[in-house]
């Protein structure tokens, strides 16, 4: 199953809700191309939601780090929303799990973007 | 248990990558892994069969990737190899440093090792083969390796 992405905006903060595989080629591809577009829209609090990302491999994880920075380096906020333990697993021997803002619950995520 | 072995002989493509992780997947569980036991071998194969498509091999059409699969009664092991440059092992960045923390890539030999019992990596000059090596539940004798 190959990565789907949809957008919806609450209360000024985009969530990107993804499903499927984050790994090398579409997935990757789907995931840079999302954030791109959202940041050259002026979108620039992020909440990616991965909930139903059901697998990821080193390049979705190099992928997901690569959001991170970018969005970070154009003053924005990109933050992870409902890992799996597959994901959360992985972002943990990465040690990336603390370099990553990752919540587990959307209002309060929305809640603790900078106004 | 009975002995199995199966050798695929891939081209440099993506799909290659797929494939490889959907046998590796299959035989895994057929073996009696659990899984997430699976899933750990599954995912190694497949960061080692990115490796050789894309470093290794660089995505030519005139190079192959063969990937082997050997059942043992104490171990699955799958082998690996690209007709590429070789992989110096010693060379590759430690993805926890710090300072490597925030880079796109270099986590893939990392997350093998990390998810099988065993990692043989060979270099040479015509390309290199990487073997992993899954213990069987109970037929473990010793902790983690990672050497030539």
């Amino acid at each position: 199953m190959s990565m789907k992405i949809s957008t919806r905006q609450v209360d000024g903060v985009t969530i990107v809700d993804s499903s499927g595989r984050i790994t090398l080629g579409e997935g990757s591809v789907t995931l840079r191309d999302t954030v791109r577009d959202l940041l050259a829209k002026g979108q620039k609090k992020i909440l990616l939601n991965l909930g139903d990302v059901n697998y990821i491999d080193s390049s979705g994880i190099g992928e997901l780090v690569s959001a991170f920075t970018t969005v970070r380096n154009q003053g924005g906020e990109l933050k992870l929303l409902n890992l799996t333990k597959k994901v959360h697993d992985l972002l943990q021997i990465t040690k990336l799990y603390t370099v990553f803002d990752v919540k587990d619950d959307e209002a309060q995520a929305v809640k603790s973007f900078n106004k | 248990m009975t002995e199995q072995r199966v050798s695929y002989t891939l081209d440099s493509t993506l799909e290659t990558v797929d494939n490889a992780e959907q046998t590796a997947s299959r035989l895994a569980a057929d073996a009696g892994f659990d899984e997430e036991d699976v899933m750990k071998i599954s995912m190694a194969v497949r960061e080692a069969a990115v490796n050789a498509v894309l470093h290794g091999n660089a995505y030519d059409p005139a190079k192959k990737v063969v990937v082997d699969f050997e059942k043992t009664p104490k171990d699955l092991v799958i082998t690996i190899r690209d007709q590429g440059k070789g992989l110096d092992p010693d060379k590759i960045p430690d993805p926890l440093a710090p300072e490597n923390l925030l880079k796109t890539s270099g986590r893939g030999i990392f997350l093998i090792r990390s998810f099988m019992d065993e990692v043989h990596i060979h270099p040479s000059q015509t390309g290199t083969e990487i073997k992993l090596v899954k213990h069987v539940h109970g037929t473990s004798v010793d902790g983690k390796e990672a050497s030539q």
